[in-house]
């Protein structure tokens, strides 16, 4: 508690939890329609593949500059997505097997780049390796706010565009019959999750980005059988997921801010699963009796 | 042997162990199975490890194994529960493996087991950590765990080749055959548990991934043959270890990632140049088929 009471006098450190409560929020909401989309596994992979984008980032312009490495984190996440459609378009390779094959390439290009960089350019002084798993203390006032005005603005879009997503999921003939946009709908939706991927890779790394997106709409299913309540539940899940596991992460020194993200998302969904009004086990139980 | 020839050794049992288990994967449409089971053996090593106090190989296994069955069934139930498959298995895989990674980094620093050796694998280390009995030197561990993995793998797809091809190609047959297609399943996970953590020293929990699913990836391109589909997906897998290494040492970096980039470059000419699969030759008799039908 004494610890807790420190953390949020040091300003830096408001800061930092600030961010992950707006990036917790933002990826349950977008979350949402991932998953209803059926893309979970395809987000996985635009977060693995994000790692060489960062690292070419890195080797063309030879800083450390956040905003360049979002860049190339957001270049290589939308080659990877069109690579998994081509290769399932144009090959006999399914889609899982596609997207497993563009996964741990991408990664191993990633890890072949971060290798060539350390022992090349001159040390670790890159902090590249923190894009792994995620390093909350190693954030600059800078890239946290980075974090907060992207996600507020993932939310803000995502809130606005709500209608209109909703109807092109569920029902993409009616939307065309209404005059919606499908295509471009799809389109914008697909950019906003490559941007959840690529804002959220610093506090959760890229191997673990995609539990955001998926634990917590798949726990707020276990509440609601509406997808605006789901949207607004799972958001909060996420809030409270990256408020938890980066207030451990600070106060806990060395620990990785991802997996204590994620930890915190996996036992709400636990709690869901056996709690949760609609479908959760505890009621089906008591329903049968 | 020298140092090299160890390492190409190492890698060559990697691909070839991976290769025919991927095989069997790829055509059963559970490549992403296996990248989450890849991922959660992390859990069972450090448990393993946090029990015996020792990186043994034995416990080792006997963790990874039931770590990477549990993942399935996990998998499976959420699957018959209700939630999609791709989802099921990504919340099963990130719970597990971020589980095994802050437990990882609970115990000190002294251990040769940490995050970065997790994810990467250490290959370059593996000429170095021998097994010596009654005091003669037997070679590096690391081999002889890959080879009797090895050896347990081909003995099991020969020993099952007949129900694995039935049940892989037509389940209804299979399952009025009376073969046990369940059984079949979870033998084939307990394979690739076995395969991740005797390849996890040295190519690390993610790049095992590509060893698994790449090469079979690439056979499934270039035959239609089952048989020889698994035997191709061995020999790519040691081509792309070979291949990888070469890379490795001439640009000084990741051997077991420029492994895995070796594995993706194979699959690209497969892609593009397979005689009957490739991109190149469907376009090319498009072309011809189309000629002879304006000539005709």
């Amino acid at each position: 508690m004494q610890e807790l009471i420190e953390l949020l006098q040091n300003p830096n450190a408001r800061w930092v939890l600030i961010g992950s409560i707006l990036l917790g929020f933002a990826s349950g909401l977008i979350g949402s329609f991932v998953l209803l989309k059926k893309q979970s596994l395809i987000g996985d992979a635009m977060a693995h593949a994000a790692l060489p984008g960062i690292c070419i980032a890195y080797l063309i312009y030879g800083v450390k500059s956040t905003p360049l490495f979002l860049l190339g984190a957001a270049v290589s996440g939308l080659i990877a997505t069109y690579l998994i459609q081509a290769i399932v378009n144009h090959s006999r390779i399914k889609t899982d097997a596609s997207i497993g094959v563009v996964l741990s390439v991408s990664f191993g290009i990633g890890i072949v780049l971060l290798t060539y960089i350390t022992r090349h350019s001159g040390g670790n002084q890159a902090g590249l390796d923190d894009f792994i798993f995620g390093q909350a203390a190693a954030m600059v006032r800078s890239d946290v706010q980075m974090i907060a005005v992207g996600s507020l603005l993932i939310i803000l879009l995502t809130s606005l565009l709500f209608k209109e997503f909703k109807i092109s999921t569920f029902d993409p003939q009616y939307a065309k019959g209404l005059g919606l946009p499908v295509k471009g709908l799809n389109a914008i939706l697909m950019v906003l999750v490559i941007s959840m991927v690529v804002i959220g890779i610093q506090m959760v790394g890229v191997v673990l980005m995609v539990a955001l997106l998926i634990t917590p709409p798949l726990a707020a299913r276990y509440w609601t059988d509406r997808l605006e309540w789901m949207g607004f539940i799972s958001g909060l899940i996420g809030a409270v997921s990256g408020l938890i596991g980066t207030a451990i992460s600070t106060m806990g020194d060395g620990l990785p801010t991802g997996p204590l993200i994620v930890l915190t998302a996996s036992s709400i969904f636990i709690l869901s699963l056996l709690f949760g009004l609609r479908k959760g086990l505890l009621i089906k139980v008591v329903q049968r009796i | 042997m020298t140092y090299g020839a160890w390492i190409i050794l190492t890698g060559v049992l990697v691909g070839v162990t991976c290769g025919i288990t991927g095989a069997l994967l790829v055509l059963r449409k559970m490549a992403m199975i296996a990248d989450a089971i890849s991922h959660t053996v992390l859990l069972g090593i450090v448990l393993a490890f946090l029990v015996t106090q020792s990186l043994n190989g034995l416990p080792m296994l006997i963790g990874a194994g039931a770590v990477g069955i549990l993942t399935a069934i996990l998998v499976q139930w959420l699957d018959s529960s209700g939630v999609q498959s791709g989802a099921a298995i990504g919340v099963v895989f990130t719970s597990l493996f971020a589980l095994g990674v802050v437990m990882l980094s609970f115990i000190g620093d002294g251990v040769h087991l940490d995050v970065e050796h997790a994810l990467m694998g250490e290959i370059a280390y593996v000429p170095w950590d021998t097994w010596t009995y009654a005091g003669i030197n037997l070679g590096p561990k690391a081999v002889w765990m890959l080879g009797g993995v090895f050896i347990l793998n081909l003995t099991i797809i020969l020993l099952f080749f007949k129900e694995f091809k039935v049940s892989t190609f037509d389940p209804q047959l299979a399952a009025s055959l009376g073969i046990p297609i369940l059984f079949l399943h979870y033998l084939l996970m307990g394979m690739v548990s076995f395969s991740t953590v005797a390849s996890f020293d040295s190519v690390g929990a993610i790049l095992v991934v590509a060893m698994l699913i790449v090469p079979g990836a690439t056979a499934y391109l270039l035959t239609d043959h089952f048989g020889w589909m698994i035997a191709l997906s061995a020999i790519i897998g040691a081509l792309a270890s070979i291949i990888g290494y070469g890379f490795a040492v001439w640009l000084d970096v990741s051997i077991a990632g420029s492994m895995a980039v070796s594995c993706g470059l194979l699959f690209t000419l497969a892609f593009f140049l397979s005689p009957k699969h490739g991109v190149v030759s469907k376009w090319w008799k498009r072309k011809s088929f189309r000629k002879s039908m304006a000539t005709s």
